[in-house]
C-alpha cells in the first residue's frame, strides 16, 4: 500500500515536471534533444521540457517558441540546455534559466521578462546574463 | 632560459585556453533596445545600446557591426521562429457574441496560421476592473474558453489551442478600480 502511494506520488510529480516549456518551430540539418537517457531527433511541433539539452550538428539549427512567447534559436555545432522553466500564464510570473556551453544562440525575450525583470538568465562557461526585455545573441567559441 | 619560459607560458596559454564568449544586444523588430547585464565573476557589464558587446577577457564594452552580427550569427538568427501574430477580439456588451469587426479578425487568425509551418494558438482572456479580481480571473478564463470554441468551430484543432485568463492584470486602457471600459474586456489571440 505504501509502495503504491509512492508510485502515485512519483508519477504525479513526474507529470508536473514534464509540463511543456515550449515547442520546436524550426529545424534545419542535424539536431537532437537529450532527455534523460534518451536521444530524440528534433522535429517541428515537438515539445521541449525543462532539463532538455539541444545539440546541433555542423549544419544544424533549431528554433523554439516558449510558453511565454520567448523565442530562442540555436546555431550550428551548439550545445544548449534548458535548466529551469516555469511560467504562470495567469500572473506571468516565472523563471527561465538556460546554459549555452558551446556554439551560438539568439534570443528574443517574452512575456515573463516584462512581468519580472529578473526572471530570465542565460549562462555560459564564464558568465551569467540577466535579460531585461531585449533581443540578443551569445557565442561560446573554442578559440 | 627566458625563451624556454616564454615558450612554456605560450603553450600553457594555448592548452588551457578558455572559450571566447561574446554577448551582443540587438535592436528588436520594433526598434526597441533592452538591457542585458553580464556578470563574470566579480565584474559586471551592462549592455543597453544596439550592438553593444561584452567579450570575455575584455573589460571594455565594444560594439559589433551589423555585418559582423550577420556573419557570426546569421544562421542562428535565420532559425528564430516568427514573432507571434496578435489579434484582439471584443464581445457585444453582455453577450457571448463577437462584434462584427471581431468576426473578421477571426478570419485573419486563419490566414496567419496558414503562413506558419505548424502553428499553435494561445487564447488569452482579459477583463475590465469592474468586480473583484478573483472573479475577473474566472471571467477572463471563461471568455478565453468561449473563443477557443469559436476557433474550433472554424476548423482549428483543439489540441493546438491553449487558453489563459489574465483577469484585470493587463489593462489595454489603464483605469481605476471598478471602471466599466469596453476596450479592456477583450480576448487576445497569439498565433505562434
Amino acid at each position: 500500500m505504501r509502495a503504491s502511494l509512492a508510485v502515485i506520488l512519483f508519477s504525479v510529480s513526474a507529470a508536473a515536471l514534464a509540463a511543456d516549456a515550449g515547442e520546436i518551430k524550426v529545424v534545419r540539418g542535424a539536431a537532437h534533444i537529450e532527455r534523460g537517457s534518451e536521444r530524440l531527433p528534433v522535429k517541428v511541433g515537438m515539445p521541449v521540457q525543462e532539463a532538455d539539452r539541444v545539440v546541433t550538428g555542423i549544419d544544424g539549427t533549431v528554433g523554439i517558441t516558449f510558453a511565454d512567447n520567448s523565442l530562442l534559436s540555436i546555431g550550428p555545432s551548439s550545445n544548449f540546455a534548458i535548466d529551469h522553466y516555469v511560467f504562470d500564464s495567469t500572473t506571468h510570473a516565472g523563471k527561465f534559466d538556460s546554459t549555452l556551453s558551446k556554439g551560438t544562440l539568439a534570443v528574443v525575450s517574452g512575456k515573463m521578462v516584462k512581468q519580472s525583470p529578473d526572471a530570465m538568465h542565460v549562462r555560459t562557461p564564464s558568465a551569467v546574463m540577466g535579460v531585461r526585455g531585449t533581443d540578443f545573441v551569445v557565442r561560446v567559441a573554442d578559440h | 632560459m627566458a625563451v624556454v619560459v616564454v615558450a612554456v607560458m605560450v603553450a600553457l596559454a594555448i592548452f588551457t585556453a578558455t572559450p571566447v564568449e561574446t554577448v551582443t544586444v540587438l535592436p528588436s523588430a520594433d526598434g526597441h533596445v533592452g538591457t542585458v547585464v553580464v556578470q563574470r565573476g566579480e565584474a559586471q557589464q551592462v549592455l543597453h545600446e544596439a550592438y553593444a558587446t561584452s567579450r570575455s577577457g575584455q573589460t571594455e564594452v565594444t560594439r559589433l557591426s551589423a555585418d559582423e552580427v550577420q556573419s557570426t550569427y546569421g544562421r542562428a538568427l535565420h532559425a528564430l521562429p516568427a514573432l507571434p501574430a496578435t489579434f484582439l477580439l471584443y464581445f457585444v456588451t453582455g453577450t457571448d457574441e463577437l462584434t462584427e469587426e471581431s468576426k473578421l479578425e477571426l478570419n485573419k487568425v486563419l490566414t496567419a496560421m496558414r503562413a506558419r509551418p505548424l502553428p499553435d494558438v494561445l487564447v488569452i482572456g482579459h477583463t475590465d476592473t469592474v468586480g473583484d479580481p478573483a472573479a475577473n480571473d474566472r471571467l477572463s478564463a471563461q471568455r478565453a474558453e468561449t473563443v477557443k470554441g469559436f476557433l474550433a468551430g472554424i476548423g482549428i484543432p483543439v489540441e493546438r489551442i491553449r487558453t489563459a485568463g489574465r483577469g484585470e492584470r493587463e489593462l489595454l486602457v489603464p483605469t481605476a478600480s471598478n471602471v466599466d471600459e469596453p476596450r479592456n474586456r477583450r480576448v487576445e489571440i497569439n498565433v505562434r
